[in-house]
């Protein structure tokens, strides 16, 4: 099997599972437990914490955990949004965002919110001009995606930062679900940036597992009220086996991290060196260092992007039309809906996403596949 | 930048006449022992200053380390070269170049110990000067209070280079003020009263009172983290607990409500002494504030003071909460001290503890109950821990949790 659909979701590596295991053995008191024993899982919580934190070069007080990307995205908006109400009713997004920052915004609206969703260019990427321009006084955040889920564009998060240094009192928000272990760290924690939202089971951790960075001093309203886990701004008894199994796996992908790279964009280059000569053949991610080195996203026109899912699946070979949370609802893709692509390219579209542990080989393999198929495709159209 | 050495300017100590050999013999050890992970580093104390050669060694660590040691007014770090006018220049420039903020101002300052070099300190003042204005575009000179003050010695064996100047500590170091013992609970208090103990010399030996099944076994550990993060600052501590559960008990059961508080500090207070005596220490510190809470008023002193002679040292006693605090969290103790375990201190508080015990009356309900045998007890059961900087008591899972992480 070839699995060329890491933004999905990903393999849980053998040794995190083995540390999901132990931990589910062996430490499972509750954190909030007197007793010692619950000490010891509360330890296990704060250390695993604490190495998340000096991976990533932030403070241990400045990492809370959740269920994963889409809590953490709907946390910081409705909980900026309750926090910052009586300051202001409106915020800027991009038109490109992943649903779980769309979907929360269009819920904000129905509650009187105002939002405006920035244009895209032809490669998915908003401008910071169009951002400067949608500032206004009562704009109480920003929230922009590190790298876009479809295509692989990377967001001028960077500068946006830059931009927002003049206008202190936004909340800005990154949704680096897609970021992480991909050679932007640096752009990530910019020294603007107030949250980052982060998913486990894209960085081969187990589902139910993702973190927010929040920066010190900066406070959101809780979303989840009980017991006061998470300095009591997300209750809920901490899911620790996957905590401590996300700390592992956080470590094992930025030890990996440069090697992964630099294979992600050989097999990419590959990839779209050979499919670029075939004239039905349209490819929107570049493989440039303002593109993701992981996702390649690509349409066959005349062909859905369904029909060539199902091809490919024919040859125990994985890929996705461009979102997997969105694929099954038919519907076309958001960002290149943005981009302007027409209807019937868009709905053509396909997306690999790779991850660490593909080879060139498999792209190889790949590319084969695609020549018999593309011949097959060609006859029928 | 990398610096190769860096150094250390002596504080209080070069005002201090015929200890000043002691003075700096101690201050060596205590550099030494801080920068002892460092293998490579060498340390030279020297009459006017101490010179630490890095060989190599990651200068900003060794310069995070040197900041928490007593009897250091500042230092700084250079950077040695060749004694050659053209390197000079170059390493000069640099610094100044790295430096630089818009409109910034700077100054030369040579000192020319090796007088057979080829310029003279006013020749090099101006050579350098005249370099970097030319340079660096927008920057101006200010001799009186300049932004960037660049730094130049020749000296026998190479020019030195520097223009950071960093602050140390201050105080004297730890060990030239004698040896006293510290009553630590694990608050706030305690903790800044110890540092502000070793800022002026003295080492400090930790007593801590339990109360077991009163208080847990995280209470102790809280006490134990305390001390490897002042640790720090001196160099090993020991570490001795003095259980207190019979005394606690015992004082429960036979005092009346009202003093229950101020016979157990006399209680703390006579075995502290005790233990001080025994070992040799010239006296007993406490994180005591005048008025913060019942047993910390000028008569519950009197009455809690009456059973030694022994000094009890009271570094906080006019000091307001909020500096307290601004210096528990400038000495990393801050977070540990308001972790939410019991201690000795809090049980057995009554609801209502007098705030002006009476000292007569403090001597006669104490007759209540067997001093001598409890305080032999308790004595006799003391455990002592050495306890090393950096020490990891809280969490002792530390290393299996790290093989799962």
């Amino acid at each position: 099997m070839i699995y060329f659909d890491n933004s999905a979701t990903t393999k849980v590596l053998p040794e995190v599972l083995d540390t999901y295991n132990k931990v589910s053995e062996r430490v499972w008191g509750n954190p909030s437990s007197l007793h010692n024993f619950g000490e010891q899982a509360f330890n296990l919580l704060e250390q695993s914490r604490k190495q998340i934190a000096n991976l990533l070069h932030v403070h241990s007080d400045e990492i809370y955990f959740t269920s994963g990307g889409t809590e953490g995205d709907n946390w910081v908006i409705k909980g900026t949004a309750i926090t910052k109400r009586e300051f202001g009713k409106h915020i800027i997004t991009t038109s490109v965002e992943h649903a779980a920052v769309h979907n929360s915004m269009e819920q904000l609206k129905q509650l009187g919110y105002e939002i405006t969703y920035l244009p895209v260019d032809d490669e998915g990427r908003i401008s910071v001009a169009d951002l400067k321009q949608a500032i206004r006084p009562d704009t109480i955040l920003v929230s922009i995606m590190a790298i876009n889920n479809e295509i692989g564009t990377i967001e001028p998060i960077q500068e946006a930062g830059e931009l927002l240094k003049n206008y202190p009192k936004i909340h800005f928000h990154i949704d680096a679900v897609q970021g992480l272990a991909k050679g932007i760290q640096e752009m990530i924690f910019n020294d603007r940036v107030d949250f980052v939202a982060f998913s486990g089971h894209k960085f081969h951790a187990p589902r139910g597992t993702g973190f927010i960075y929040g920066r010190r001093g900066r406070r959101i309203a809780p979303l989840m009220n009980g017991g006061g886990q998470e300095k009591n701004q997300r209750s809920g008894t901490e899911n620790l086996p996957g905590i401590a199994a996300m700390a592992k796996a956080i470590r094992l992908v930025l030890e990996k991290e440069p090697a992964a790279i630099k294979r992600e964009r050989e097999i990419k280059q590959l990839i779209s060196d050979h499919i670029s000569k075939f004239e039905k053949v349209v490819i929107f991610s570049k493989n440039d260092d303002r593109f993701a080195p992981h996702i390649l996203c690509f349409a066959i026109k005349g062909v859905r992007g369904e029909t060539i899912v199902h091809a490919f699946e024919k040859y125990h070979i994985y890929i996705s039309t461009t979102s997997a949370c969105s694929s099954k609802s038919h519907a076309e893709s958001g960002t290149l809906n943005a981009m302007k692509v027409p209807e019937n390219i868009a709905t053509s579209a396909v997306r690999i996403s790779l991850g660490d542990q593909n080879t060139l080989d498999e792209a190889k393999q790949f590319v084969d596949v695609f020549d018999q198929l593309y011949e097959e495709f060609d006859k029928l159209s | 930048m990398h610096y190769t050495e860096i150094m250390v300017r002596y504080g209080e100590l070069s005002t201090k006449g015929k200890n000043r050999k002691d003075f700096i013999k101690q201050l060596g050890r205590n550099v030494r022992a801080v920068l002892h992970q460092f293998p490579t580093v060498e340390v030279k104390p020297q009459r006017d200053r101490l010179h630490v050669t890095l060989n190599n060694e990651d200068d900003k660590q060794v310069i995070t380390a040197l900041q928490g040691v007593f009897g250091i007014e500042n230092f700084y770090p250079s950077i040695q070269i060749d004694k050659d006018m053209a390197t000079i220049k170059k390493v000069v420039l640099q610094m100044a170049r790295e430096q630089y903020t818009s409109g910034a101002t700077f100054k030369i300052n040579t000192r020319r110990q090796d007088k057979n070099f080829e310029y003279d300190t006013n020749q090099i003042n101006n050579i350098l000067g005249d370099y970097v204005l030319s340079n660096v575009a927008g920057i101006s000179v200010d001799v009186k209070h300049p932004d960037i003050a660049i730094r130049v010695e020749i000296r026998m064996n190479g020019a030195f280079i520097s223009s950071e100047i960093i602050h140390g500590a201050g105080g004297l170091p730890v060990g030239t003020g004698g040896r006293a013992t510290m009553m630590l609970s694990g608050g706030i208090d305690s903790p800044v009263a110890t540092y502000l103990a070793m800022k002026r010399g003295v080492k400090i030996d930790m007593i801590h009172f339990y109360s077991p099944p009163y208080t847990g076994e995280q209470a102790l550990n809280k006490a134990k983290q305390l001390t490897s993060v002042l640790a720090k600052y001196s160099g090993n501590i020991q570490f001795i607990q003095v259980p207190f559960t019979e005394v606690q008990e015992t004082i429960k059961e036979k005092v009346p409500e009202g003093y229950l508080m101020t016979i157990q500090r006399r209680m703390m207070l006579r075995i502290a002494a005790q233990i001080t005596q025994d070992r040799h220490c010239s006296g007993v510190f406490t994180g005591e504030a005048l008025g913060q809470v019942a047993s910390q008023t000028l008569e519950s002193m009197l009455a809690i003071n009456d059973v030694t002679t022994m000094p009890v040292l009271r570094p906080l006693v006019s000091m307001d909460k909020e500096d307290i605090i601004k210096i528990s969290k400038d000495i990393k103790t801050f977070d540990l001290s308001i972790l939410p375990f019991e201690d000795c201190c809090t049980i057995f508080t009554p609801p209502a503890p007098k705030t002006r015990p009476n000292l007569e009356k403090s001597r006669k309900f104490e007759a209540y109950i067997d001093v001598d045998g409890l305080m032999k007890r308790a004595i006799d059961n003391i455990k002592i821990t050495d306890i090393k900087a950096g020490e990891e008591f809280l969490n002792q899972d530390q290393d299996v949790f790290a093989e799962l992480l």
